[in-house]
């Protein structure tokens, strides 16, 4: 073959082999061959709480196992994001650690992109984890203020007397303390400055905001940014959801007299004796979380995650959200969760109030 | 005048060539700076990059001063102004060995059948696979290309047969220079804009990723298409007018084939450099554990938002997904090369011999 | 012998001729078109963020506060990436002009370019994953002796995500544009000015000092403005590599660091709605016009030196 035969066919012959490849439309290895004889199909999307990251993995493994023909797809890009996305009708549906905020404007946004008051439900129940990169010290045990006057710059030390005062027996060295905080708009920031506002008896001067207020400290971008900043500086500490701390230590804090690490359980009862918000409209059951509980074993530095969706939505989709979101809330799937994510499964009685609003969505 | 009855002065003797260093100079300091400093850092307690920097600090000086003190200044300088570009050259290699050793070390373990062939869809606390990342890289380098090679081409042709000096030719000059220069963040956020525009807020689709590379792959293709159209010899043109075929026949029969090497060349390296791009495809195209063909529909992984997204956002299990991002990132060099590799091949293979 | 004479009028115009030629010019108007329509976009939607007040840009009184500190950060990230480039490159582009023997000279060619082919985000990873961690005693280091000066004031970062660290990798990145066309200008040397500089008995390096590099002057600044215009535009390697708290500060090794625009806008993209997009939309044009500029710059230098000769 020479060269003139050659440059002819150079340039159909690459054309053709692009095309063959995109037509062949090989499938992955593991997506081909369907158990599953659900009806359903489409794709979903969702965005938001990066805290309920590993919650959504399995929950969308499980549905999409259970209906091989639906693609959910969601992107842990924070609560905030996951609100903003949602109000501007780019998501089917969102996360948010924190529960849609009359006060900014949320909720009315909400409404005029669903033509009707929007639903919120919760799907995720997990303790926020003070987590610290600390050589020497395995056991660390800190009241809410000093957590508090921590993160406010206040306690610049490791070997501070506030804190040796509540760790008498810990060896603290003199390294200085770096606080790492989430740069970007967090609800999990907002449950953690809630509680330091609630519960820090001064110690955080600033309200409970998305947005970190100070800024000093190393910044990290996600849940998974703040375990990473934690694990790489030696004398770090930062907040993250309990489900992405692996094997950093972590702190216990201040519940009434004793202290209590963060558990599934301790979230659970936190939640307990926390009410719900009776403010909001029908469909949404927000819960206003009661940090300043003193309860035995409850671990009230925790989060309440929600699912925000419309009630109606046009064609298919509507099908789609109410069988992904009764499977998020049903009991399979928070048991999933839980066993994937270390999340304390919704008490009975929210189940069966979410089930009862996730049921009203509907085809426009 | 001079008096004949006193001797001539004693002339110093002036040599015909000025002591120099022995050929072994240069080894010999390093050597001897290595030595030294390895001891000096040993008793420390300096580990090896403290060393190393010491060793050469040393043999500069060492050298220089030993230069000086048997040559002369001029000698030294020189010394040490070639020591300097040495070093240079060093110190700008140990990134590119760091970075390659890095990716190779924690990648190629992580590379297996199962990495190239599953996608992450139902993937839960095992690793799993990058082919729907590189499916959609592929599906959206050629929407790109697809896109823009023909426009490309079409207004290089228009530039090097047509338009010449006129004014329109020199207004897309001017701004295919100013398309070189578009960061590729702001190509990511037109296309987000104007699909937002088109199709609704917070459209994500493979397409958009394509529009977007596209915007950076022109620039690249009408650069190298003229340069490879200019090449091609007047003669050939003339000849195949003389023959009295039409100037459109000449441009598709005569000049294209004869420039097509090295317009292959620039078409290949335009890809090379756009499927690494990050910025744009996380704006516009989001990402996504399940396989997608479709380019008008939802959004789609490619190899580059795998790599950043698994290594930021790995939820819990990072280690197995920071793994996996390692092993994205030499499959996405691996196929770099590839294409520089071909094309390097491609042009030389397929260039017209010039001349007889 | 007289020539036969024309028809009146122009010759006939083939169809295919006037097809192609008017397909080609469309082709080339399309061009000007696309990059119009990104310049009106852009401004159309970037225009609204210029009013933009405290409520949507998390603080700052109006839109040019909020972009100032992040052109200080990109500034700042380049210059010191071009501080820590410039040098390397011209010895490298020495090396393999004047100083290696040819078989090595085209070794160490393959490998700058073998840097160019490297993707951003593969130079992210290496950032956070190697670099930082390396880098973290480094900055101890600095901010133990060096800290009376404001650059290295401290407290050192230890996570090794700083700005030092970010501009060493954008250093690193544009290292390999400055290298080729540097050694494409040494190279281009007049061979007669420099043996004649030999032939006086120059060093070596006296004979580059003498005919290399003022010759090569214009092309070496048009080179480095290109790898500014580069390092000005990174977005991935900034956006995974820096710990960002958008101060403005001339400390290099602590933990709050500002941002550069591209890796602010990459990072805060979802979070914004409404007129907080429109604000990055336009803190993107912002970066436009700077890259712009900085490239047009480079190519004014190498036109007006050498006509023709721009890449």
């Amino acid at each position: 073959m020479n060269r003139t035969a050659l440059r002819r066919i150079a340039a159909p012959g690459i054309a053709a082999l692009a095309l063959g490849l995109a037509l062949s439309a090989c499938g992955a290895g593991n997506e081909t061959g369907s158990t599953s004889d659900s009806s359903l199909s489409g794709t979903l999307k969702g965005a938001g709480s990066s805290a309920q990251e590993s919650a959504m993995d399995a929950w969308r493994a499980g549905f999409q196992s259970d209906n091989s023909k639906v693609t959910v797809n969601y992107d842990p890009s924070g609560s905030g994001a996951g609100v903003e996305q949602f109000n501007a009708g780019a998501l089917d549906f969102a996360g948010s650690d924190a529960a849609l905020d009359p006060t900014k404007g949320e909720v009315d946004a909400a409404k005029k992109r669903c033509g009707a008051n929007a639903l919120e439900v919760p799907d995720y129940v997990s303790p926020i984890a003070v987590v610290y990169n600390l050589d020497g010290v395995d056991k660390l045990q800190l009241s809410a203020k000093t957590i508090g006057q921590i993160f406010d710059g206040k306690i610049t030390k490791w070997d501070d007397p506030l804190i040796k005062n509540e760790n008498p027996d810990a060896k603290l060295p003199g390294t200085a303390i770096t606080p790492v905080h989430r740069s970007d708009e967090s609800g999990t920031t907002k449950n953690f400055t809630d509680y330091l506002a609630q519960a820090g008896e001064g110690g955080w001067p600033h309200p409970a905001d998305k947005v970190w207020p100070i800024q000093s400290g190393e910044a990290a971008n996600g849940t998974s940014g703040v375990i990473a900043a934690v694990k790489a500086g030696a004398g770090s500490i930062g907040y993250a959801d309990d489900s992405q701390v692996g094997d950093l230590s972590v702190a216990s804090i201040k519940v009434g007299d004793a202290y209590a690490a963060p558990s599934a359980d301790g979230a659970a009862k936190a939640l307990e004796v926390s009410p719900v918000d009776t403010t909001r409209t029908k469909g949404d059951l927000a819960i206003k979380v009661d940090r300043t509980t003193t309860e035995a074993g409850a671990y009230p530095l925790m989060l309440t995650s929600y699912l925000i969706a419309c009630p109606t939505y046009s064609g298919d989709k509507a099908d789609l959200v109410k069988g992904f979101l009764k499977y998020v809330v049903s009991t399979a799937g928070q048991q999933k969760a839980a066993d994937n994510a270390g999340s304390a499964p919704l008490p009975s009685k929210l189940q069966q109030q979410a089930e009862a609003i996730i049921d009203t969505i509907a085809a426009k | 005048m001079t008096d004949l009855a006193t001797p001539p002065q004693e002339h110093t003797h002036v040599p015909l060539q000025h002591p120099r260093l022995p050929g072994f100079a240069t080894l010999l300091a390093a050597v001897v700076a290595t030595a030294a400093a390895a001891l000096l850092g040993l008793t420390l307690g300096w580990n090896l990059s403290g060393i190393v920097v010491l060793a050469i600090v040393l043999h500069l000086a060492g050298l220089t001063i030993w230069s000086r003190a048997v040559e002369n200044a001029r000698a030294a300088t020189d010394r040490l102004m070639t020591s300097l570009v040495w070093v240079a050259l060093l110190i700008a290699m140990i990134p590119l060995v760091s970075l390659v050793w890095k990716v190779v070390a924690e990648g190629a373990p992580a590379i297996n059948g199962k990495f190239l062939t599953w996608s992450m869809r139902n993937v839960i606390g095992e690793p799993g696979g990058i082919y729907h990342a590189i499916v959609g890289t592929l599906l959206i380098t050629l929407a790109a290309t697809v896109i823009s090679v023909p426009i490309g081409l079409l207004s290089a042709i228009y530039l090097v047969e047509y338009g010449d000096t006129s004014t329109l030719a020199r207004w897309i000059r001017f701004l295919v220079d100013v398309m070189t220069g578009i960061p590729s963040i702001v190509a990511g956020l037109f296309a987000y804009a104007l699909f937002s525009l088109l199709f609704g807020p917070g459209t994500q689709m493979g397409l958009g990723g394509g529009v977007a590379l596209s915007l950076l792959m022109v620039p690249i293709v009408v650069r190298s298409a003229e340069e490879m159209l200019k090449l091609v010899p007047a003669d050939l043109r003339e000849a195949s007018y003389a023959l009295g075929v039409p100037k459109w026949r000449t441009i598709v029969k005569v000049v294209l084939p004869t420039a097509m090497a090295g317009i292959i060349t620039g078409v290949t390296l335009a890809i090379a450099r756009v499927i690494g791009e990050t910025a744009p495809l996380l704006i516009i195209c989001g990402s996504t554990d399940s396989v997608n063909f479709n380019l008008f529909g939802g959004q789609m992984a490619s190899l580059p938002v795998f790599i950043y997204s698994s290594y930021t956002q790995p939820g819990s299990n990072p280690e197995i997904l920071k793994s996996m991002a390692w092993g994205a990132a030499l499959i996405l060099i691996i196929i770099v090369l590839a294409l520089n590799l071909v094309a390097r091949v491609a042009g030389k293979f397929f260039a017209p011999k010039t001349g007889r | 012998m007289t020539t036969v004479p024309t028809e009146a009028g122009s010759p006939k115009r083939r169809l295919g001729d006037l097809v192609f030629a008017n397909t080609t010019r469309a082709a080339g108007v399309m061009i000007l078109v696309a990059l119009a329509g990104v310049a009106v976009f852009l401004t159309a939607e970037g225009l609204p963020g210029l009013g933009a007040h405290a409520q949507d840009l998390k603080g700052h009184a109006n839109f040019l506060s909020y972009v100032a500190p992040l052109v200080f950060g990109t500034l700042l990230a380049a210059v010191i990436a071009l501080a820590i480039a410039v040098p390397l490159a011209l010895g490298v582009a020495l090396s393999v002009s004047h100083y290696a023997p040819k078989s090595i000279a085209v070794v160490i060619g393959y490998l700058v370019d073998l840097l160019a082919a490297v993707p951003s985000v593969v130079y992210g990873l290496w950032g956070i994953g190697f670099l930082g961690p390396r880098l973290v005693p480094v900055y101890g280091w600095l901010a133990d002796h060096l800290g009376f000066i404001p650059l290295f004031a401290g407290p050192a970062s230890n996570t090794g995500r700083t700005i030092l660290t970010a501009s060493v990798v954008l250093a690193i990145m544009i290292l390999p544009i400055i290298t080729a066309i540097s050694r494409e200008i040494f190279v281009q040397t007049p061979r007669l000015n420099e043996e004649a500089a030999l032939a006086l008995g120059a060093t070596r390096w006296e004979m580059i000092r003498l005919a290399v590099l003022p010759y090569g002057r214009s092309g070496i600044v048009s080179a480095a403005m290109l790898g500014l215009g580069r390092a000005l535009g990174e977005t991935m390697a900034v956006a995974m590599v820096l710990s960002a708290s958008g101060v403005v500060t001339w400390n290099l090794i602590s933990s709050t660091n500002p941002s550069t625009i591209a890796a602010n806008v990459a990072l805060t993209f979802q979070d914004a709605t409404g007129l907080q997009r429109n604000a990055l939309i336009a803190s993107g044009l912002v970066l436009f016009v700077i890259t712009f500029a900085v490239n047009f710059a480079a190519r004014a230098i190498i036109e007006r030196n050498d006509p023709g000769k721009a890449r």
